[in-house]
């Protein structure tokens, strides 16, 4: 440990000097740490001894026990409250899931009757293609239109609307809640305060690992995982709506007291209203948030599109995981275009053509109908509502030729590149992370906050390196690291020079845009699957998976970032003779390095939520960890994993926060 | 003056972790030494007002000066620090809120410096916002807010929302939802600084035209010598959360109380702030005139006739000669020489 007590004994230096010899003397001090003989330092310091570890899963298995089996208010145990809640909420969703997918059914098994047949996909093509219109005009309708004939057409409909179904109350749950949470924070700084970081845990930590505590809570079955979904999308929504809601004018507050508005009246008449633009900002984003979890529980039994894509993967049916993969990227672009034109249509007026609005009314209203009266006649004649079977295409079979040939003729090539890079790159990174000394590790991440943001900064980040070790969780969280390390510096690399190309020039920047979208609008889940076929299990593929979910930040915010800079700098920096070159390399990129950093922060965030998701492609990491406790539904293992994850995850957003801050202030780009 | 609407009392407003400490028994003590020295901001200070029912009460000085602070506390949108604002002899800050919800309902209008219109809501419903939040039926509010748009000549853009009108129009919408409830006392917080000089003077003559119409007691914020002397029947002038003086436009020019004021109105267009009362020599018994120019008219009135002619004009009030203007004494006053002579 002399090592780590090094820089404490170097304050006594000169300032100057000790600030410029800091990260060289760190760097030095690892160098020789990593090369050392292992006798060379107590065991230890190696590997964190089991002695010394804090039984914590235990503990909180332990309390989850007793909370179920023996807590208890009094009048009733914590249980019955919790399974009371869970039946409440399982209303809306399984009359959801009745309407559009299974239909309202009395009876059981093969007594079954249907009362009410779900809504037909002829008829729900058409309300959805009219409501489309209604929101967006042709420019929605059209891609509504084709993307829910291919969920017909390649027989997706009965998952998609499974899917559907839990996205649909899952986001109203959500949008309201977090709406509610975001004006209790506004009115209540206090509660603000405490809010805030429980808002950044439930943000980073993997969708896993609250899953399990769900189960326990509230049962075995779709309501946990909506819960979790829910906690999940939620903290978009409670930011967006304390944000939306504090920006509101001074003047439109002063506006509300002086006509005499009671509190109620303030906020449901005027705040939220002025705010709704930004704030449908937010329910977009738990839209998606939502379609990305539902996709991940699905694997625990709800069903639905990642069901499909999951079992497909199980029996290599490379065709029909691609299919489903497709059918939530049609779900997931219908969601988000659907849910962007409802933003954009609250901050604009209506039509002021009074003619051609009461025709496009009594249009919609016709197709309405039209809607209804057919789903009626399924009612009377059940054989209409099935799409028939002689209709049905399936691509499957192509693809599965397709990637079968792949593989057989580049089968070299690939296991080649694969290789190459394992053996090079992603091998030596994680033995040297693993040949790190914990008390080091620690030691570097407390100096970085120090140097950073102050003591507080350090002992925070300090102590949330230390749980990883105390927990006994040192290993996979190294490995964690590395793996979302090396990931997040190549999409660095990529992402960087790309956002600064794109930046520069418009027609490149429209074609790159598009593509991020589309990249970021699927979920996680949908990465793995040509990937998969590709290269197979393991950290390469897990790699690969990150890097392209990660990269959009990267590339988003340093194009922002460079095309941001004040024209004025650049006009100066032009007059004084610069080249292209000069303006970017002098002027726009260190302009831009507070926003770059605040991408990569980003980036960081996605590659860790990416990351939990590879470990069903066999990663050895906290992911394998959060989800192998799923399996034996331990949540004591699954919660402590999750919060390592979590603190991974906000060790690198603190850091980089305030560097970024830093620098800005130092700049003088912002206080 | 004896019964005022709206009145104030030693108001003052800190603004200051530490600024309890500067009030005892709802009075403000403290000098500006000891103020900074506690890390208070004192945006109001010692304010006492009386305005009079009808009156057009003009509050003006440079930003920072206090006067939003000042309009605000008036308006009980932030309770003052110590001091009483007593609203027809009751005290805004002492009664229960349900009385104070009742005062702005129905008695109380507001116009903002940006406009404060909702986005979401039309010409129509901007209107009759103040009118929806008090329960007032659909049809009965939107024919009251129709009035009102009628009003503001803003007739037949019902339907448009904020972002389609010009900030003039906006203004108007502004203007006509604080007028729907029928107000007595109508704030104007530097209602027109938004908006570009011509267009100002246009709502500046708008709220005259109102004014002569509707005679409300109209509290005006305002950062413009000219604009206070256009609309006011008195002004105050603030600085530093003072108030420096109150008179009307013209005792401001003659006389005024501090430096400040006096540089303040030194640019004043004085033709059209001074009455002949104001410029006239006492009259030499059985001079010559060459015609009469009533006491209370200004000189932007009579100037052109004073000039033309040689002899000077008698100034009479209730038919009676009170004094005598000439040329020499008009342009003395106009280009701001001191004069030995001014009647009293």
């Amino acid at each position: 440990m002399s090592f780590a007590e090094s820089p404490s004994r170097s304050l006594e230096l000169p300032r100057l000097p000790f600030r410029r010899l800091l990260w060289p003397a760190v760097l030095v001090a690892t160098a020789i740490l990593v090369m050392l003989p292992a006798s060379a330092l107590p065991a230890w310091a190696w590997k964190y001894p089991s002695a010394w570890q804090i039984p914590l899963s235990p503990w909180i298995s332990a309390f989850m026990k007793w909370l179920m089996e023996r807590a208890s208010f009094g009048l009733f145990t914590v249980h019955d409250a919790t399974r009371a809640f869970a039946w409440t909420l399982d209303l809306p969703l399984s009359f959801a899931k009745s309407l559009l997918a299974t239909g309202f059914v009395q009876g059981l098994g093969s007594d079954a009757v249907t009362i009410v047949p779900a809504i037909p996909w002829f008829s729900m093509i058409m309300v959805s293609v009219v409501a489309a219109f209604a929101v967006g005009g042709r420019q929605l309708a059209i891609p509504m239109a084709l993307g829910l004939v291919y969920l017909v057409v390649f027989g997706q409909w009965s998952s998609a609307m499974v899917t559907l179904a839990s996205v649909l109350v899952s986001s109203i749950l959500g949008s309201i809640g977090g709406l509610l949470l975001g004006l209790a924070c506004v009115r209540w700084r206090a509660l603000d305060r405490m809010v805030s970081p429980v808002l950044d845990v439930a943000q980073t930590m993997p969708v896993f690992a609250y899953l399990l505590p769900m189960l326990i809570l509230f049962g075995f079955g779709p309501v946990s995982a909506m819960v979790a979904t829910v906690i999940y999308a939620m903290p978009p929504m409670v930011r967006v709506s304390v944000i939306a809601i504090r920006a509101v004018p001074e003047e439109v507050l002063a506006l509300g007291r002086m006509t005499g508005c009671t509190r109620r009246q303030l906020t449901w008449k005027m705040l939220v209203p002025t705010a709704l633009p930004a704030l449908m900002v937010g329910v977009n984003q738990v839209i998606m948030l939502s379609l990305n979890v539902v996709i991940i529980a699905s694997m625990i039994g709800a069903g639905g599109l990642g069901w499909d894509v999951l079992s497909a993967l199980r029996s290599l049916n490379i065709g029909a995981g691609l299919e489903a993969g497709v059918a939530i990227t049609v779900l997931a672009v219908l969601l988000d275009r659907f849910a962007q034109a409802l933003a954009v249509r609250s901050a604009r007026p209506p039509m002021r053509d009074e003619a051609a609005r009461l025709f496009r009314r009594r249009a919609i209203i016709v197709a309405l109908a039209l809607a209804v009266v057919l789903w009626l006649a399924t009612a009377f004649q059940p054989e209409i509502a099935p799409y028939p079977d002689a209709w049905r295409l399936s691509t499957g079979p192509f693809w599965n030729q397709l990637v079968s040939w792949i593989n057989i003729t580049f089968f070299s090539t690939l296991e080649a590149i694969k290789t190459a890079i394992l053996l090079n790159v992603l091998i030596p990174v994680k033995r040297f992370m693993l040949a790190l000394p914990w008390p080091w590790v620690v030691a570097i991440v407390a100096i970085a906050g120090w140097r950073l943001g102050g003591w507080r900064l350090a002992l925070t980040v300090g102590l949330m390196a230390l749980f990883m070790a105390v927990v006994g969780l040192w290993q996979a969280s190294m490995i964690t690291v590395y793996l979302c390390g090396v990931s997040v510096i190549i999409s660095a690399l990529i992402g960087v020079p790309v956002g600064v190309a794109a930046a520069q020039r418009p027609k490149l920047w429209r074609v790159v845009e598009a593509v991020i979208d589309t990249l970021q609008t699927l979920p996680t889940f949908v990465y793995l699957i040509p990937i998969v076929m590709l290269f197979r299990v393991g950290d390469f593929t897990a790699l690969i998976a990150i890097v392209l979910y990660a990269v959009a930040p990267a590339i988003r915010y340093t194009a922002h970032g460079v095309a941001r800079i004040s024209p004025h700098l650049i006009e100066a920096g032009a007059m004084n003779g610069c080249t292209r070159r000069q303006i970017l390399t002098r002027i726009r990129l260190p302009l831009a390095i507070p926003e770059i950093m605040l991408g990569i922060n980003q980036t960081i965030m996605l590659a860790l939520s990416m990351l939990v998701i590879t470990a069903l492609v066999g990663t050895r990491d906290l992911g394998q960890v959060t989800f192998a406790a799923l399996a034996k539904a331990d949540v004591g293992a699954g919660l402590v994993a999750g919060f390592c994850v979590a603190f991974i995850g906000m060790i690198a957003d603190r850091l980089i926060s305030a560097g970024a801050a830093r620098m800005k202030a130092r700049r003088g780009l912002e206080a | 003056m004896s019964h005022p609407i709206l009145a104030c009392r030693g108001v003052a407003k800190l603004f200051g972790a530490n600024a309890g400490r500067f009030v005892k028994d709802g009075r403000f003590s403290g000098s500006p030494e000891e103020l900074a020295a506690a890390g208070v901001t004192a945006a109001v200070r010692d304010v006492d007002l009386d305005i009079a029912r009808g009156e057009t009460f003009v509050i003006m000085g440079l930003s920072g000066s206090g006067k939003s602070t000042l309009v605000r506390c008036l308006s009980a949108l932030t309770p003052p620090s110590a001091g009483e604002v007593l609203f027809e002899d009751h005290d805004l800050m002492k009664m229960p809120e349900g009385d104070l919800i009742r005062i702005r309902r129905h008695q109380m209008g507001m116009v903002f410096q940006h406009f404060a219109l909702l986005p979401h809501l039309t010409v129509l419903g901007n209107v009759a916002f103040p009118l929806d939040v008090q329960g007032m039926p659909r049809a009965k509010r939107e024919e009251r807010a129709h009035e009102m748009i009628k009003l503001v000549g803003l007739q037949g853009r019902e339907g448009r929302f904020p972002r389609e009108l010009s900030g003039g129009q906006q203004q108007r919408v502004g203007i006509a939802r604080s007028l729907a409830v029928g107000p007595d006392l109508w704030f104007l917080d530097e209602p027109f600084s938004a908006l570009d000089p011509l267009i100002r003077r246009e709502m500046q003559d708008e709220v005259l035209r109102l004014q002569g119409m509707l005679k409300k007691t109209i509290i005006f914020i305002t950062h413009d010598f000219d604009e206070a002397v256009r609309v006011a029947d008195r002004i105050a002038i603030m600085k530093d959360g003072r108030i420096e003086q109150i008179g009307t436009a013209e005792e401001l020019v003659l006389n005024p109380a501090t430096d400040y004021v006096r540089a303040f109105t030194r640019e004043a267009p004085r033709a059209k702030i001074l009455t002949a009362r104001s410029i006239m020599a006492t009259p030499v018994d059985g001079a010559d005139f060459a015609g009469e120019i009533q006491a209370g008219a200004r000189i932007a009135a009579f100037a052109h006739d004073v000039e033309a002619s040689p002899k000077p004009y008698a100034v009479v009030e209730d038919g009676k000669v009170i004094g005598v203007v000439d040329r020499l004494a008009m342009i003395d006053v106009l280009v701001g020489r001191e004069r030995k002579s001014v009647a009293a």
